[in-house]
């Protein structure tokens, strides 16, 4: 394949890493934005999604749209109610004190990561995805007929890819929604902005803290439920995301909703293409360098207010 | 002031228990005992930055693995001896320590574990990405021709027992003595407030900064003792399970104790070496136990006695 | 010979984002007296400090100790040239004894030599009055003996340059007495530079007293020119000056 295509192809598969990783790592943006909070574990709620998409998919028998719709559902439900679960068992009463609270989410990565590994098993396991036609995708060039259209082998997306692009960009759309204009999404800024103050007007702030770190597991599930169709479920697969989510709300600056998109897109992108034309490795060697040095040197990333 | 009779009492008790555990114990305690003196090294090295600092950085499997893999290549790619070897795992380590110290320092809490824990990654992917001279995850053997000093073959039982025992005591006293220095006091005095110190007219960067390259140096000892007593050399011990490891084992033995690092990690060998009798999911421990320290008693053992009962405990 | 003023400021300025904390400070320090920096809330007495102190860096101007230009030194070296700092908000060593606390303070000029140090840490917890209570976790010291206990960690630097953020703040009356006495024993040893609202505090200790107000350096002179001044009058009760 000439090297169009292959930047095509490859810019494709960086926009569905983007999709899942904008999902992923809004979930660990808002948590830190309302609580202030570190969570090491997140990689594993986005394990946990793909875990129990899958237990769901094949429960569920018949068409495989049934059982991914209700995947779908009730996979990122399931992990929110843990993870709500566990903000109070566990964070409530260490008073999301920083360094606790980092090796309390240390802890919990291990004990979900290994329950699953005892439950479920060391194997990789395929979700079936509820469509998946493939869509041959055209390349130009200018032949001795002006501009022309023709249709490289190999280039192709399938619309399934399609589907968790789309689909990302909608549940991003419908949060941004409730951020901005419900009362919940209110109270939650509130709660980030002064959380003493907005105890002094009666928000629940122990309340909405298990709702957010709910909300934020129940985003990486969701992401983690649109990718398993792509990859497999497999026990260790939070750790990647983990870190991918790290670096995208790092860059895009801890607690700012619009530099995380940014981030997630240049970074699922840049991470897509450098994999496709080097390797993997490469791809992530760079992108772990580079957030260490943004943290060090520009510490407020690229969107989030600098730290007084 | 107290005077320091009763902790050198303390310490040199605790290197007789240990040496004289070697005639005592039945053979396979011996082979985890000599395990985990060296690993107890690296949790000291650990236990300097975050336990007197109180700095928590998630990156020092690097320096573990600088160590290893200075040791380990220096023989393996370079044939150098013993002594060179390791004295090259050794200083690699404390660069590193320096470099990443330098960058990482400017930034504090939160930033500063993710920068450390960062570059640590970075330094994992390093060694998976030239593959072609450090075998990636797969690893490589140190020949047992080559790890045997003065002609001495450090692979026996014995030997690897009294060389664990020698560069731990060494590794335990220079730690103890370092801690009650006013080196080691005002370490004390930053991560109580570091501000206070500074207005007290520390330099508190600097100081950081020798915490730093300390803690990278003893952890490098760490590991190049550990490639060169058991013979591998591997990518794993780079990768973010080796940083948590140290982080576990200093919680639960005490924090800022000088005996601390070495009760965690006899009690969280043996605490996985049960437990993956029944499982192989036996990292289950410990996350179940980093969660219940931390709620429950974050000064781990050690911490907790000196608190209640013995306040001469260093 | 030493020259009388052991510190001046020149045109000391701090500009934060729009707000003018303070502009143009031109300010002398009485080697040995006990001078008082007084003003309403937000007049930037804290933030004037802070640059003396290294805490904060000006916008511009200039800062210098003992005749040097000290402008661009960090806050450790300047404190290693002689000053002492007590926050407004206590600031020791929460989870070490009394005894260390002090003995840090005494350490960095006496770390290395174990009999004076020893020394110094006896003679200063007696004369601020915590020798039996010398074991004690400093955060279990009640409040009052917290502020104290950070007033000896400034005794025990020997400094030439004594600086207190609102020292009496939350004190017991009885407290507060101690401390003037304090003060006034210390006045031939040291330079004092008190931030104080207590004009009781004030009218007892200080040889001189500088005024703030807005970021500016109102008036200046002894504690009852300054009471007399009508400006000052104005700026603490809001009445424009009639001059």
């Amino acid at each position: 394949m000439d090297f169009g295509p292959h930047l095509m192809l490859a810019s494709i598969e960086g926009a569905v890493i983007s999709a899942i990783l904008v999902l992923t790592a809004m979930g660990l943006s808002i948590v830190f934005g309302v609580m202030r909070v570190v969570n090491v574990a997140h990689g594993e709620f986005f394990m946990l999604g793909a875990v129990f998409a899958w237990a769901v998919t094949t429960t569920v028998s018949g068409h495989p749209a049934l059982g991914f719709v209700a995947a779908l559902v009730i996979a990122p439900v399931l992990v929110g109610c843990i993870a709500a679960g566990v903000d109070r068992v566990i964070l409530k009463r260490i008073g999301y004190d920083v360094d606790r609270t980092i090796v309390a989410t240390i802890g919990i990565l291990y004990i979900v990561q290994q329950s699953t590994l005892m439950l479920y098993g060391p194997e990789a396991r395929p979700v079936v995805p509820p469509f998946n036609a493939r869509l041959a995708l055209p390349w130009f060039e200018f032949g001795d007929n002006g501009f022309q259209m023709f249709w490289p082998w190999g280039l192709s997306v399938t619309t399934y890819k399609l589907f968790v692009i789309v689909a990302a960009i909608a549940v991003l759309g419908a949060l941004w929604l409730v951020l901005t204009r419900t009362k919940i999404g209110l109270i939650m800024r509130a709660t980030q902005q002064d959380r003493d103050m907005a105890q002094a007007f009666g928000v629940p702030v122990a309340r909405v803290y298990s709702w957010v770190f709910g909300l934020g597991a129940g985003l990486a599930a969701l992401g983690a439920t649109l990718v398993v169709p792509i990859q497999q479920a497999h026990y260790l697969m939070g750790g990647d995301p983990l870190l991918l989510a790290f670096i995208v709300v790092i860059i895009g600056g801890l607690g700012s909703l619009p530099g995380t998109v940014i981030a997630a897109v240049l970074i699922g992108m840049s991470d897509g293409i450098i994999s496709v034309f080097f390797s993997p490795t490469l791809a992530k060697i760079i992108a772990t360098f580079l957030v260490a040095m943004v943290l060090v040197f520009r510490p407020q990333g690229l969107m989030g207010r600098a730290a007084a | 002031m107290m005077t320091s009779a009763k902790p050198n009492a303390l310490h040199l008790g605790i290197l007789v228990v240990l040496a004289a555990l070697f005639f005592v114990l039945p053979a396979y305690h011996v082979g985890a005992f000599s395990r985990i003196m060296v690993l107890a090294i690296y949790a000291i090295g650990f236990n300097l930055l975050f336990g007197y600092t109180g700095l928590l950085s998630l990156g020092h499997a690097m320096f573990f693995a600088a160590g290893m893999y200075g040791f380990g290549l220096s023989t393996n790619l370079g044939g150098l001896p013993v002594v060179p070897a390791f004295a090259i795992g050794v200083i690699a380590a404390g660069l590193l320590a320096f470099a990443a110290g330098y960058l990482a320092l400017r930034t504090v809490g939160v930033a500063f574990m993710i920068v450390t824990l960062m570059f640590a990654q970075t330094f994992y992917l390093v060694i998976l990405y030239f593959g072609e001279y450090t075998r990636g995850d797969e690893g490589f053997i140190v020949q047992q021709a080559q790890r045997s000093l003065f002609g001495v073959d450090l692979t026996s039982e014995t030997a690897r027992y009294f060389t664990a025992f020698v560069l731990f005591a060494i590794c335990f006293l220079v730690m103890a003595r370092l801690v009650q220095s006013p080196f080691g006091k005002r370490l004390v005095a930053i991560r109580e407030n570091e501000e206070r110190a500074r207005m007290l007219g520390y330099d508190v960067g600097r100081l950081k900064l020798m915490a730093l390259v300390v803690s990278g140096l003893i952890s490098g000892v760490a590991g190049a003792a550990y490639a060169l007593l058991f013979g591998y050399v591997g990518a794993s011990f780079a990768a973010v399970h080796y940083s948590i490891f140290p982080l576990l084992w200093v919680l639960l033995g005490g924090a800022g104790t000088t005996i601390g690092p070495l009760i965690g990690v006899i009690f969280m060998f043996y605490l996985i070496d049960v437990s993956s009798g029944f499982t192989n999911a036996y990292m289950l421990v410990a996350g179940l136990a980093l969660v219940l320290l931390t709620l429950f008693a974050p000064q781990g053992l050690a911490g907790t006695l000196r608190k209640r009962a013995l306040r001469w405990l260093p | 010979m030493a020259a009388v003023s052991i510190l001046e400021t020149k045109g000391l300025t701090k500009i934060y984002g729009g707000v003018h904390a303070n502009t143009d400070v031109d300010f002398t320090l009485q080697r040995n007296k006990i001078t008082a920096l007084i003003g309403p809330n937000g007049a930037g007495k804290s933030t004037f400090v802070g640059m003396v102190s290294g805490r904060t860096s000006p916008t511009r101007g200039h800062v210098y100790f003992e005749g040097q230009d000290i402008s661009s030194l960090p806050a450790h070296k300047r404190m290693q040239l002689g000053m002492a700092y007590t926050f407004q908000i206590t600031s020791i060593f929460p989870g070490l004894s009394v005894e260390d606390n002090i003995a840090l303070a005494a350490g960095r000029k006496l770390a290395h030599d174990k009999p004076a140090h020893a020394a110094k840490t006896e003679t200063v917890l007696n004369r601020i009055g915590l020798s039996a209570r010398k074991d004690q976790y400093a955060s279990d010291l009640s409040y009052g003996h917290q502020r104290i206990l950070e007033i000896a960690m400034g005794l025990a630097q020997d400094p030439t340059l004594f600086i207190l953020d609102e020292p009496t703040q939350g004190l017991a009356e009885s407290e507060v007495d101690a401390f003037v006495t304090l003060m006034r024993g210390l006045a031939q040893e040291t330079t004092i530079l008190l931030i104080e609202h207590n004009m009781r505090v004030v009218a007892k200790t200080a040889d001189h007293v500088a005024v703030l107000e807005q970021g500016r350096l109102l008036a200046a002179g002894t504690f009852a020119e300054v009471q007399a001044n009508s400006a000052v009058q104005a700026a603490y009760l809001g009445v424009p000056a009639h001059v």
